[in-house]
């Protein structure tokens, strides 16, 4: 029996079909290891083997009946851990919710088991998705595995890490600023924020409700594309799911590029830019050109105000959201004398810094006198970063640049600082505000070996032309350029 | 200064938040910091742009319309989840969740 390191979507099904393994035999394979590499990584918090080993059962019993598979069966898949799994703890990686075992599935999550794919666990995070580093777990970083001594990315560093190690085929994560984008780019894999609305939020805890997102990593486009297939359509459960019908993503992706009018915007490749990134992205771009796509120099003239816009807005919805843990339903109580007192002592204990501080933030631009000045103010740049991309898109078909400013940067190289930490967010949170789905695809390594991301991002709910730009990239060489 | 010692504990107050004076302090520093940067919102003009709460609706150009495509039909489906909802919750007395007193003894609330 053979146990490629790399297993894909495909690769997984032929094998299945083929019987020359089991779907119980690939799941004890990724527990294996997971168990060998995760001291070091610590890229899960929770391994569910009863889980995966059930459902590598049902896939086998399917295969001995000759029945037909459904498309990601027996495929080990990751889960971020803000996306609830029913009868599986889902600590946001916070102390809040320690012990929480939710009662349900996320629609996405739901959408995925019925597809047969396998869950091997539940990958760590910043806490509650707050962060881009992976730094703010309660439960300790993820280590990147290009780099031990280098985060992952975040927050959903450890759907990216284990995606990177061969420790899952696929993992879903979630974006909200960058949390898919970013991580991809340090850890060298492919990462898709979906368009807003496109995958259901039913289930995924929230933070920023007007920007959250669940979206695919994995090591190929094919596999990405067949992920978001399956995750992707409207859901009663979310009223800001989308009625938009799904393209057939893993034929679109196979669609040629020649043709194609990429947007390259100059305000993203100035001051800040690594010189080893802009030089990959640059030559990344070159390469779609040699396909064929044809290159138009943009101007996106509100690009330098999106972080100050993002994180008023982020931050006051999160104030928002993070206000139902009070130590009544679920989660962490620390008790107190009166209801107030369990209310503050529940919420100093449970929360960590970052959490804090967005929550102070987010507090502060909403209370009276400050509301106009700061959360209204930035929901009309937000109207203006919109309208940048839209009059993008009038003349082109997707636009280029890189995923992050930086490589994987060190373990406490950026912590102590959290606006410095906010800045590094500059070209993801755009698109993030725009509500338009993007991709970082790998592209590269810098001379020290660290993955660099190009980032593609395309109109609303036209996840098919980033695959089908990726995918061609892919073919190209563009990951190992 | 955009943000004294006292707005900090001002806004923690808001959101129920318990913070030690050293927490105090950095916050203050730190929430300083990220206001200061912020305010470069001012350079623009935003006059007569419309505020954006929401992705979906300026990406259907509905904006205006009567029609909400977001709502589904009000109908009754069965929810039975009380049980699994109690038993996940820090302290529970069918079919309620139990908290501390709100009120303190022989003490009326005056608010």
């Amino acid at each position: 029996m053979t146990t490629p390191a790399s297993w894909t979507v495909s690769s997984v099904r032929s094998a299945l079909q083929a019987r020359e393994i089991s779907a119980r035999e690939l799941a004890a394979d990724f527990l294996g290891r997971i168990e060998n590499r995760n001291r070091e990584l610590n890229a899960y918090l929770t391994v569910s083997p009863e889980r995966a080993y059930k459902q590598a059962d049902q896939i086998d019993a399917a295969i001995a009946r000759g029945e037909t598979l459904p498309s990601l069966a027996g495929v080990p898949i990751a889960i971020k851990d803000v996306i609830s799994t029913r009868g599986l703890r889902t600590t946001c990686a916070s102390k809040m919710l320690e012990n929480y075992v939710p009662p349900y599935d996320a629609t996405a999550v739901e959408r995925l088991d019925r597809a047969g794919a396998v869950f091997l666990g539940k990958t760590n995070c910043d806490e509650f998705a707050m962060g881009g580093s992976n730094e703010n777990s309660a439960y300790g970083p993820v280590h990147n595995p290009v780099a031990l001594d280098r985060v992952p990315g975040g927050s959903s560093g450890g759907s990216a890490a284990a995606v990177a190690a061969g420790l899952a085929v696929a993992a879903l994560g979630t974006d909200t600023g960058g949390s898919i984008r970013q991580p991809a780019s340090f850890c060298g894999v492919a990462g898709l924020m979906p368009t807003y609305g496109r995958v259901s939020r039913y289930g995924l805890v929230a933070f920023a409700s007007s920007l959250d997102k669940i979206g695919p990593f994995a090591t190929n486009i094919a596999d990405a594309a067949a992920v978001l297939s399956v995750i992707a359509g409207h859901d009663a459960n979310d009223s800001t799911s989308a009625d938009v019908s799904v393209a057939n993503y893993p034929a679109e992706a196979e669609r040629r590029v020649q043709g194609l009018r990429i947007g390259v915007p100059e305000d993203y490749f100035g001051a800040g830019l690594d010189s080893e990134v802009k030089e990959k992205v640059q030559t990344g771009i070159a390469l779609l050109e040699r396909l064929g796509c044809r290159r138009i120099s943009l101007q996106m003239p509100h690009t330098d105000y999106a972080i100050a816009a993002y994180y008023i807005l982020a931050t006051a919805e999160a104030s928002s959201n993070l206000a139902r843990y009070d130590g009544v339903r679920y989660g962490l109580r620390v008790p107190g004398g009166t209801l107030t007192e369990m209310y503050r002592n529940t919420r100093e204990g449970g929360f960590g810094p970052e959490v804090k501080r967005r929550i102070m933030l987010g507090t502060y631009v909403l209370s009276s006198g400050y509301y106009d000045a700061y959360y209204l103010r930035a929901q009309r740049v937000r109207s203006l970063i919109a309208r940048d991309f839209t009059d993008a898109f009038q003349k082109v078909d997707a636009i280029v640049t890189p995923t992050a400013p930086t490589p994987a940067f060190r373990l406490g190289e950026k912590s102590a600082d959290p606006l410095q930490m906010y800045l590094a967010d500059i070209y993801t949170v755009t698109g993030s505000l725009a509500g338009v789905p993007g991709i970082s695809v790998p592209c590269g390594k810098t001379r020290a070996g660290l993955p660099v991301g190009m980032q593609i991002f395309a109109p609303h709910f036209s996840e098919g032309s980033l695959f089908r730009i990726a995918r061609a990239f892919e073919s190209a060489g563009g990951f190992a350029i | 200064m955009k943000i004294s010692r006292e707005d900090v504990l001002k806004v923690a107050g808001l959101a129920h938040l318990g913070l030690s004076p050293a927490e105090v302090e950095l916050y203050r520093e730190q929430l300083d910091a990220i206001l200061t940067y912020v305010d470069k919102l001012k350079e623009l003009d935003t006059s007569g742009v419309e505020p954006m709460a929401q992705v979906l609706h300026a990406a259907a150009g509905s904006r205006g319309e009567e029609k909400h495509p977001e709502l589904r039909e009000d109908v009754l489906v069965p929810c039975d989840v009380a049980q699994p909802v109690l038993a996940g919750a820090p302290e529970a007395k069918a079919p309620f969740f139990r908290v501390p007193r709100v009120i303190a003894t022989g003490e009326v609330e005056s608010e």
